[in-house]
This record gives structure tokens, C-alpha cells and sequence, in this order.
């Protein structure tokens, strides 16, 4: 590493296990080998009949697998998706083993999401009474509307008793957990923390976007010259970080910076220079006492929306310049909203862990005017440094970087 | 332990109007006289947004306005935390509403107000800040996890931070489900050490629950302390108007509390051993 002073009590932590469900599949194995074999997920959307054409990364069988007996109030499908995850990869035996080193008490639950139990809330509309407007008795607000829910839920599940909370920012919700568990294990508000998220297909997001016309009628196609905007997804992950320990092997991955930073510039567009997120690349760097030289991979935002592949590639040719490989992983699972800064920190973890740089699937012909190094198609590679980018509405940005301790 | 210092007070609630006509009423000297909460237009955005903007976006930016002017401090470079409930009540119940009828076209503007960390977009554009920001969830708890954070970043970064928290009614049928009593907006801004803005100090510990939450004596008050997330903040607030030190216990989840005391500018100048406080 670099000499340069680290400028907060933040130092590397282990992500001791990590978990992620996509459309890609369920859990590490599934999603590595998708990942390496440059497999896209993204079918044609029947969600809620939506009556415009477009692709989704949909996690099949959620409808199949209801929340019951004392999570019964959590039921929807988020949350399911959140119980999908946390069973997979033995991810909730090493919180259990955590919480037996530890105690309840001492780990910290700090998770993202953008619209948390949402769709419960579009279908109790949907069956509003017709007399009184009330909403159906079997709706639970707390359990799965409000946006704390998916915390509650996942505090439950694992029988975890520490602080925690929700962050919602939009997008770049579940890459600013890392940098909040970071800040309270510094602290010693507790000594390990879950963190991650879900987000779900809903209405509200579907026709939302559709309404700023960035939703593709095709696949996602990041950093393409014909890019037509958004493929949206869905997705839980979800990673336990705690201090190093002796007990972590060479193959753990440590969490070296956080770099977060606003926009200052709209609520749904991007600046257009990509000043924001330079910043947040340059905060996480330093965060990390890196250099831009030692980042062997970027994970792109890139959503595959006009403005925001263009800020973002003048951002990141302007830290980096233009000989660091750089790929967004849309195109495999597509925009998995607030769950998307988890997801792609599993995805750049399982590139480190099996050697490989995850390419950009539907992305044809880079588009020209671009100066950073895409990488359109994956393949074999020893990646041990990756900074992950996370961008959203209101111009909320956040980078990690993550890797092997040098 | 954590220390900050508060270096400026926002504050809308009903009858208490900003953070000056409010002191008397938190120390008991006025009646307290719960009238709406008046929202006062914010001078932050352009007169074409300021009355585009929903009204927890008018809230937050109000507040924190006013807590920056007290505190002389540069919102452009001031980290921020914002805690929230339940976001936009009167955006999501128009989604909602359009949702369910035959017709789900939805505005665009109205979507990207649907998203919690709508005051803290709004805010970065108007402040021109492009320092760290987050918004947070904790349900009834929103507070206390939003000044645990804040404290934590204050302690740990060593950074300004201004904690900004809100809350507004759901329109029906929502609110039937979940009822918040009148809007309530607070913001502080704490600093890391002490400067010539300081008002007072604050200590604070997360520590089990043993006991009750701190209530107020005034039964107005602590009606709104109990119906509106965001006034969880009130026995704070009504500690950084006393003449001494005071011990207050904010609830944070089911089995956690925040231990806080709170010191006013007189203790702070003693503590740092000071006859003026230090420039941070």
C-alpha cells in the first residue's frame, strides 16, 4: 500500500461470509459461474403485466415460499428474497457463529433498500374496500411497507439484538452500509455487522422509470453506443463484516475504503461531467490509502441510460485515465436497484476469489466517444484490488473498494 | 462514549416556529400552544422548485436552513444525515392511488419524490454540497438511529455533521394503518470540538434498556413526543435549553437506549478547561 495517512479510524475489515441471490441464481457457485461464462439472466418481462416491452433479472420461485409462524407479518415478496438469500452459502451459520463470539447484543444490522415491501402496499390498494377505502385487514404496514421492515425482518431472523437501521438512497443504498457498519465498528457500537439488502420488482418502480424513459425495450446494453436505457432487477445480498481476525484464511477479502459524496446537480439525472462521482472514486481511494494505479478492476454503475454511462465513463477516465479494465455487470442480472452496491460487491468478490474479470453481456460496439478500458468480454484474470461504483436518485453516490490485504 | 457539539438548532413543529420562539416554551417560561406546524417557504431553492416542493422537502430544507444560520457553518461543505419515518406520505398515496387505477401512467417527477432520500437531493442542490450523505429508516426509532449515526460519523471522522430528521402524516387510507400526529422537523448541527458557535455539548452512550424514555412535563409535548416519530427528539431539545447538565434517554429499538448528556455552552467552556470555547 500506498504511504498516504489514512484520514478516519476506518480501517480494513473482513467480509468473513457474503451471500447474493439474483436472477443469475442462488447463491455464490450459481452466480460465479454465470458471471464467468458471461450468462445473461434477463428475459422479457411478465411482471404484473406491465403493458410496455421490457426486460427483467426476475429471481423465480418467490411466489413459492411464503414467510410463516413468527415472520408471518413479514411477508412480501422482498422480504422473501431478503430469507432466500440468508439461506444461502451457510450465510446465517456464520452470523450464528458470530453471534456465539460475540453476542446478539454486539452485532449490527445496517441494510439498504429502495422500496422495501412496496409492492404489499400496491396490492392492498388494489383491494381497497369499495365502501370505506380502508385498506384489507391482512396489511401489515410495519412489517413490510415501511422502509426499517427489511431490517426488522432480517434482525429476526437471525436473532440479532444490536443497533440498526435502514439507508435509502435509492441506488447507492447498499454500498453506503458498507461505509455505516464501517464508522460503528470504529466506534465500538458493536464488533461485526450484517450488512446488504433486497430490492424487488414493483409497480412503482417499473412504471416509474418508465415514465422518465430510461426502461430498454431490449436487454441492457451498459456503455454501449445504442444503449437504450435500464434492464431493472431484483436482488438480495447480503455480508458479514467484522475486524480482522486470526481466523480469517488468505482467501478473505477485506473492505478497504468507502468514498461517498453528493451530486449537488438533479434529482434524477446525473452530473453531467460526473463530478460526483469523481469525488466518490477519488473519497474511496484515499479511504483505502490507494493509489488509482493499484485498482486492478472497476465495477461500473453503468445502467445503460444515455447521461449516466457518459458521466460516469469522463469520471472515471478522469481518475483512472484509461488502462484500468472497467465493465458494468447489468447486462447479467440488470438494475437491481438499492440492492445493486451489495450485489456487485459479491460479483467483484467472487472475480477476485476465482480469477476472473466479469464482462458486459448485450454490449456490442463500445460507444466510440468513451476513453475508459471496457471490458465487453470477461474471462480469466488475477484481480486482487476492485472499486465498486453506486450511483442514485437525488445524487447520492457511494465507491468500495474491496480486496486482498497486499 | 461519543461527544459532539451543537452548534445550531432548526426546528418546526406545531407551535413551535423555529428554534428562537421555541426556547421559551421548551423551558417552560410560555405556554405551549400546539398550532399547525407552519412550514416557512425556504429561500434554499428557486421560486419554480420551492413551490413544486413536497412537504418533506420543505420541512428538511427549512430546518436546516435554520440550523446552519445559527451555526455560521458552510452547508456546501457539511456532511449530512437525514432520518425519516416514512418519507413523502401525500407522494406515495398518489402513486399508490394510480397504481391501482386503470390508467398507471405516472408523473416523473412525482416518482423521483417517492424516494426516502428525496430532502437530502433537494438539499445537495441547493446547498451546492457535494459532501457525504445519508438518509435513514428505523421505523418509530428514526431519530435516535439518525443522531447515532451522526454522532458516530462526528466521532470517527472527525467532521461536521448536521443530523436533519422529519416526519409527516399519511393521507387515508395509510394513515389508518400508520397515524403520525402533527409534521415535526429538527436539525442540529454537531461538530466534532467545540467552537466560538457552541451551544452545548452532548455525551452519549448506546447502552441495554433499563428504564423508561425521558418524557416531558408539559402534556402537549409529550402527546407529540409519542404521535410523531421525529419529536422522539424533544426531551434533547428541551435539555439543550436548561441551565445544566441533564441526563436523557432516548429510546433505540427494543432492547437498546441512547444515554445522553447533554451539557449547555457554560459546562462545555469548564470542561474543555477553557474560559472561551476553542475554534474546531
Amino acid at each position: 500500500m500506498s504511504g498516504v495517512e489514512r484520514r478516519s479510524d476506518v480501517s480494513p475489515l473482513a467480509l468473513s461470509d457474503f451471500t447474493v441471490v439474483t436472477s443469475l441464481g442462488r447463491g455464490q457457485a450459481a452466480t460465479a459461474a454465470a458471471l464467468h461464462e458471461g450468462r445473461s439472466s434477463l428475459a422479457r418481462c411478465t411482471f404484473d403485466a406491465v403493458p410496455f416491452a421490457t426486460y427483467v433479472g426476475e429471481v423465480a420461485g418467490l411466489d413459492d415460499v411464503p414467510l410463516a409462524g413468527e415472520l408471518a407479518g413479514f411477508d412480501c415478496r422482498n422480504h422473501r428474497l431478503a430469507a432466500l438469500a440468508l439461506r444461502q452459502d451457510g450465510f446465517a451459520e456464520s452470523v450464528a457463529a458470530a453471534r456465539e463470539r460475540y453476542g446478539a447484543d454486539r452485532i449490527g444490522v445496517f441494510l439498504g433498500t429502495s422500496t422495501s415491501g412496496l409492492l404489499q402496499t400496491e396490492l392492498a390498494y388494489r383491494s381497497r374496500d369499495a365502501q370505506t377505502g380502508q385498506l384489507p385487514p391482512a396489511f401489515d404496514y410495519a412489517g413490510t411497507h415501511n422502509t426499517y421492515s427489511l431490517a426488522a425482518f432480517v434482525r429476526a431472523t437471525l436473532r440479532l439484538a444490536g443497533p440498526a437501521f435502514v439507508v435509502s438512497t435509492a441506488c447507492a443504498a447498499t454500498a453506503k452500509v458498507f461505509g455505516s457498519a464501517a464508522r460503528m465498528i470504529a466506534a465500538g457500537v458493536c464488533d461485526a455487522a450484517v450488512i446488504g439488502g433486497a430490492d424487488t420488482l414493483c409497480a412503482t418502480t417499473l412504471y416509474g422509470f418508465h415514465a422518465l424513459g430510461v426502461v430498454s425495450d431490449e436487454p441492457c446494453r451498459p456503455f454501449d453506443a445504442e444503449r437504450r436505457g435500464i434492464s431493472i432487477g431484483e436482488a438480495a445480498g447480503f455480508v458479514l463484516l467484522e475486524r480482522p481476525a486470526a481466523r480469517h484464511g488468505e482467501d478473505t477479502l477485506f473492505l478497504l475504503g468507502v468514498g461517498e459524496s453528493a451530486d449537488a446537480y438533479h434529482m434524477s439525472s446525473p452530473h453531467p461531467e460526473g463530478v460526483g462521482a469523481r469525488l466518490a472514486m477519488e473519497r474511496a481511494l484515499d479511504a483505502a490509502a490507494l493509489r488509482p494505479a493499484d485498482i486492478d478492476y472497476i465495477n461500473l454503475h453503468g445502467t445503460a441510460t444515455s447521461v449516466g454511462d457518459a458521466a460516469e465513463d469522463r469520471a472515471v477516465a478522469d481518475v483512472f485515465g484509461t488502462a484500468t479494465p472497467c465493465s458494468s455487470t447489468k447486462g447479467f442480472a440488470g438494475h437491481t436497484l438499492g440492492a445493486s452496491g451489495v450485489v456487485e460487491a459479491a460479483f467483484c468478490a467472487l472475480g477476485i476469489l476465482h480469477g476472473f474479470m466479469p464482462g458486459s453481456p448485450h454490449t456490442r460496439s463500445v460507444d466510440p466517444g468513451f476513453r475508459s478500458r471496457y471490458v465487453r468480454e470477461g474471462g480469466r484474470a488475477r484481480i486482487d484490488r476492485v472499486i465498486s461504483n453506486s450511483f442514485g436518485f437525488g445524487g447520492a453516490n457511494c465507491s468500495l473498494v474491496l480486496g486482498r490485504v497486499a | 462514549m461519543m461527544r459532539a457539539y451543537v452548534e445550531g438548532v432548526g426546528l418546526a413543529g406545531p407551535g413551535l416556529d423555529g428554534w428562537p420562539a421555541s426556547l421559551p416554551v421548551l423551558s417552560g417560561a410560555a405556554e405551549h400552544l400546539p398550532a399547525p406546524t407552519r412550514v416557512t417557504s425556504t429561500a434554499l431553492l428557486p421560486p419554480n422548485e420551492r413551490r413544486r416542493a413536497v412537504q418533506t422537502v420543505r420541512l428538511a430544507l427549512a430546518v436546516g436552513a435554520e440550523a446552519f444560520a445559527a451555526a455560521g457553518r458552510n452547508a456546501g461543505e457539511t456532511a449530512t444525515v437525514f432520518t425519516s419515518s416514512g418519507g413523502d406520505g401525500e407522494t406515495i398515496h398518489e402513486i399508490l392511488t394510480v397504481l391501482a387505477s386503470s390508467n398507471r401512467e405516472l408523473s416523473p417527477t412525482r416518482f423521483h419524490n417517492s424516494v426516502h432520500n428525496t430532502p437530502a437531493g433537494y438539499w445537495g442542490i441547493a446547498t451546492e454540497s457535494r459532501a457525504p450523505s445519508s438518509s435513514l429508516c428505523c421505523h418509530d426509532d428514526s431519530f435516535a438511529a439518525g443522531l447515532l449515526e451522526a454522532m458516530v460519523q462526528a466521532t470517527t471522522d472527525r467532521r461536521a455533521v448536521t443530523l436533519i430528521a422529519y416526519d409527516v402524516q399519511y393521507p387515508a387510507p395509510l394513515s389508518a394503518v400508520r397515524p403520525i400526529g402533527a409534521p415535526f422537523a429538527v436539525a442540529l448541527v454537531l461538530a466534532p470540538a467545540p467552537t466560538a458557535a457552541t451551544i452545548a455539548g452532548i455525551a452519549m452512550t448506546l447502552r441495554p434498556r433499563s428504564g423508561a424514555a425521558s418524557t416531558l412535563d408539559v402534556p402537549t409535548l409529550e402527546a407529540l413526543r409519542r404521535s410523531t416519530p421525529a419529536a422522539r427528539s424533544l426531551p434533547l431539545l428541551a435539555a439543550l435549553v436548561r441551565g445544566s447538565t441533564t441526563a436523557v434517554t432516548l429510546d433505540y429499538l427494543a432492547e437498546m437506549a441512547l444515554a445522553l448528556d447533554v451539557t449547555p455552552l457554560a459546562g462545555v467552556a469548564a470542561e474543555t478547561g477553557r474560559s472561551e470555547p476553542v475554534a474546531g
